[in-house]
């Protein structure tokens, strides 16, 4: 089985994907990870105005068997979240890098994406 | 300890199944999608390999006494080809383990001797199906029972010489029909029959785990491929068959029950059904006592009214917060597209329309009773 992995995105080693534009990153979850996850059931995001640090837990995922937490793959406030996901999580499964994305963040420090996975390195931890 | 691998590994590998550890064995989890396989049970027909649930054999001539006096249920009411859901209870009540228990033909008689209905003229004959994984502690209970009472019976474990596939949904019966050489539709509930495929001859059941019609079909391990590529429809694996019996109100053992971790009686695990009290079973008398003053707690079924999955080991609790209970088993219903769970609550608060809270992650859900099935079932 092969999964997308979009090259201009950066990953974290938990399948979270990040794709900045402007200083305002986008997160979603990649197309791995939903697979492994399955039919996603459940989203629960932060509010709007919420800080987030990189790294930390902003909210969850749910299939029908699993429960994954969320992490942030940049630390900053949140300024959208995608909550057409409240009523179609299937979305999460359809386009996982596309209408299944899940927040922005406006990045405090867009330096930070750096250190994250770029799509070759988590192509890697996949394979 | 290695896992066991069903006869189809290599098969379901190919078609693209995920995997997982279930009761010691390497099991199909999912071949497309929980929902896709769950969906095709409930409008057409799906196919799920179970090989992982044991097949105890027990023949001879106190064959009836020996089952008659290890599972709730009255063993003396099957004729050849009927079947019976019982529980396995221990002295003191607590279930250890569910089973159906199958009336084979009598020992001495061949298959194509009882493709009807079958004469009970030899020794009478059982095959009973543990949970995977106990079918070892099982045998051993069934061996250790009938020493000490010193009955006449063979009891052989044939785990490992039988796979077992579950053909469910509305339109299972024409197909299961389709490739028999022998007529299945005539079966009623929970009867069942030797019927031939490609000539092997099939244990075929009308039995189920999803709530729908179909059949279970006990075929020997060296043939199951044959039969499973002649019963040609969507595969389902163990994910679709979990949600389907939570939809179903259907208990899974080890779960919704444990002796260790979740002792119940069979009247607290809403299946008093299958107690037989004016039969001699392990277990009788405390239930005797059980039923004359009643439980203290049952298994209910709920629906989350707040956004939420709930899961097996949440805390249930009352709308002021209490903890009164625990979430057995929980899922998002495919089939409602509503979070609905199974678990156990003091009595007073078990009537259907009962506002409770489940708690999910820290935050209050709020509940509601439900009556099972979920669904409308056969």
């Amino acid at each position: 089985m092969s999964f997308d992995v979009p090259d201009e995105r950066r990953y974290l080693e938990s399948h979270e994907w990040a794709l900045e534009t402007d200083g305002v990153v986008r997160v979603g979850i990649s197309d791995f990870a939903q697979d492994e996850l399955g039919d996603v059931v459940f989203v629960e995001l932060p509010d709007e105005g919420d800080d987030l640090e990189q790294e930390t837990e902003f909210g969850v995922v749910e299939s029908i068997k699993a429960v994954s937490d969320l992490y942030a793959p940049v630390g900053g406030e949140v300024v959208a979240i995608n909550d057409d996901l409240f009523d179609a999580p299937e979305l999460v499964n359809e386009d996982p890098f596309g209408e299944g994305w899940m927040l922005e963040i406006e990045a405090d420090d867009p330096d930070e994406l750096e250190a994250l996975l770029t799509a070759e390195e988590y192509e890697d931890q996949i394979a | 300890m290695p896992l066991q691998t069903p006869p189809l590994r290599g098969i379901h590998d190919e078609r693209g199944a995920k995997f997982t550890e279930f009761g010691g064995w390497d099991m199909p989890v999912e071949f497309d999608s929980i929902q896709t396989e769950h969906a095709a049970v409930r409008e057409d027909v799906g196919i799920f390999d179970v090989s992982h649930m044991g097949q105890i054999h027990v023949t001879g001539p106190d064959a009836t006494e020996l089952m008659q006096r290890l599972t709730s249920n009255d063993v003396s009411r099957l004729g050849v080809g009927d079947s019976q859901y019982a529980a396995i209870t221990d002295e003191d009540g607590t279930v250890i383990d569910d089973t159906v228990v199958y009336r084979l033909p009598d020992e001495g008689e061949t298959p194509q001797d009882s493709h009807g209905d079958g004469d009970a003229d030899g020794e009478p004959t059982y095959l009973f199906v543990p949970n995977a994984g106990t079918d070892e502690a099982t045998h051993e209970r069934w061996l250790s029972y009938r020493n000490e009472w010193d009955l006449e019976a063979t009891v052989d474990n044939r785990t490992d010489e039988y796979a077992m596939f579950a053909v469910q949904g509305p339109n299972a019966v024409d197909l299961v029909a389709s490739v028999t050489e022998d007529p299945v539709g005539d079966l009623e509930r929970f009867e069942a029959r030797y019927a031939t495929i490609d000539g092997v001859d099939c244990w075929t059941a009308r039995t189920g785990y999803t709530g729908e019609d179909g059949f279970e079909l006990i075929v020997p391990w060296a043939d199951a491929a044959e039969i499973w590529t002649a019963l040609d429809c969507q595969p389902c694996g163990l994910g679709a068959r979990d949600t389907l019996r939570i939809e179903a109100g259907l208990l899974l053992s080890g779960q919704d029950f444990d002796p260790e971790d979740n002792p119940r009686t069979p009247y607290e695990a809403g299946i008093g059904f299958t107690v037989a009290l004016e039969t001699e079973f392990v277990g009788r008398d405390a239930l005797a006592a059980v039923d004359a003053v009643g439980v203290d707690e049952r298994l209910v079924g709920f629906q989350l009214i707040d956004r939420g999955v709930p899961r097996h080991g949440y805390d249930i609790t009352t709308t002021e917060s209490r903890v009164i209970g625990t979430v057995t088993s929980g899922t998002m219903s495919p089939t409602l597209e509503k979070p609905i769970g199974l678990g156990y609550v003091p009595v007073e608060y078990a009537e259907p329309g009962t506002t409770l809270q489940v708690v999910v992650r820290g935050q209050s859900k709020k509940a509601r009773v439900e009556t099972t099935p979920f669904i409308d079932t056969v």
